[in-house]
C-alpha cells in the first residue's frame, strides 16, 4: 500500500538522495526550502516507511499575469516502484490540496524533449496551457 | 496543423481498434464509421499491420484487431508511419540563404513542439475519458 503525507525535515536526506540519483544534481538546499509553510511538499511511502516518491508545488497568483494556479515544481518516483500508480496518487493528493485552497487550475513546466514526464502529465489529463515559455542565451 | 489523409485514417483506425482490443473490424466497417474511402483505409491498415499495431484482414471482409501496446504507443508512432520525418525531407530551394536559414530555425521550433505533443500522448491517454 502507498501512504501519502506532508514531508518532514527527517525525509529530506532520502528525498535529496533519490533526486540526485535521478537527475545527477545534488540540491539539498532547494528541497529544504520546499518545507516552507506556503509550499505543498508530499511524500509517498510504503507501510514500513520506505520512500517511494515525492511531489512539490505551490499556489501562485498573478504570476505571468495569470490568476491563481497550483504549480507542480517537481515529482520523482523511485524507478523500481514505477508503473503502479505512485505518481498518479501523489499528483491527485497535491491537486486535492490545491482545490481545498480554492484553486481551479494546475500548471507545470516540462522539458519538451523529456517525453516520459510529458506523457505522465498528459496521462493525468493535462494539456498545453495558454502560455509559451521563451528563453534567451545572454552569456 | 493539417495531417495527410493517410495519417488521419491511420490514427482513426488504430484508436478505434485499440478502444476494444478484442473486437475485430474490417476496413469496410472502419470506413463506414468515419465516412472515408474503404480502399484508402485498406491500404492504411496494411501499413499499420506491417508495423505490428494491428493484425488480420484476409480478404475484403477480413477483420482487423489491435495488437499493439496502448500504454507504450504514442500518436507520434502512428504519425511517423505516414509522414516524412522532419530531418529526412528533401532540401527546398532557397534554404541555404540567410533568410532560408532563419525560416528553417522557426519551422524547426514548430516541428519540435508538435513532436513533443504527439510523442507525449499515448493511445491509453487518448482513449481515457476526460476528467
Amino acid at each position: 500500500m502507498v501512504a501519502i503525507r506532508p514531508t518532514q525535515a527527517s525525509d529530506l536526506p532520502a528525498i535529496s538522495a533519490l533526486d540526485a540519483r535521478l537527475t545527477g544534481v545534488d540540491k539539498p538546499d532547494y528541497w529544504r526550502d520546499m518545507l516552507a509553510p506556503d509550499r505543498h511538499f508530499l511524500v509517498a511511502e510504503t507501510d514500513s516507511g520506505t520512500l517511494l516518491g515525492f511531489i512539490a508545488g505551490e499556489i501562485r497568483a498573478w504570476e505571468f499575469g495569470q490568476p491563481a494556479a497550483g504549480w507542480v515544481f517537481a515529482i520523482q518516483i523511485e524507478p523500481r516502484q514505477r508503473q503502479r500508480g505512485v505518481g498518479s496518487a501523489l499528483f491527485d493528493a497535491l491537486v486535492a490540496r490545491f482545490k481545498a485552497k480554492g484553486v481551479t487550475r494546475v500548471r507545470t513546466l516540462v522539458d519538451r524533449k523529456d517525453h516520459l514526464i510529458l506523457a505522465f502529465f498528459r496521462a493525468q489529463g493535462m494539456v498545453a496551457g495558454p502560455s509559451l515559455q521563451l528563453d534567451m542565451d545572454v552569456a | 496543423m493539417k495531417l495527410q489523409t493517410g495519417t488521419r485514417l491511420g490514427l482513426y483506425a488504430v484508436l478505434e481498434l485499440a478502444r476494444e482490443p478484442e473486437r475485430t473490424l474490417s476496413a469496410a466497417d472502419l470506413a463506414e464509421r468515419f465516412g472515408v474511402s474503404s480502399h484508402h483505409l485498406a491500404k492504411v491498415l496494411r501499413t499499420l499491420s506491417g508495423a505490428g499495431l494491428v493484425r488480420g484482414g484476409r480478404g475484403a471482409a477480413g477483420g482487423y484487431r489491435f495488437t499493439g501496446n496502448r500504454r507504450r504507443t504514442t500518436l507520434m508512432d502512428i504519425v511517423a508511419l505516414f509522414e516524412p520525418a522532419p530531418g529526412q525531407r528533401a532540401k527546398e530551394p532557397g534554404e541555404d540563404t540567410d533568410i532560408g536559414t532563419a525560416l528553417q530555425r522557426v519551422l524547426l521550433e514548430v516541428d519540435e513542439i508538435a513532436e513533443a505533443t504527439l510523442r507525449s500522448i499515448s493511445l491509453e491517454t487518448m482513449l481515457k475519458p476526460r476528467r
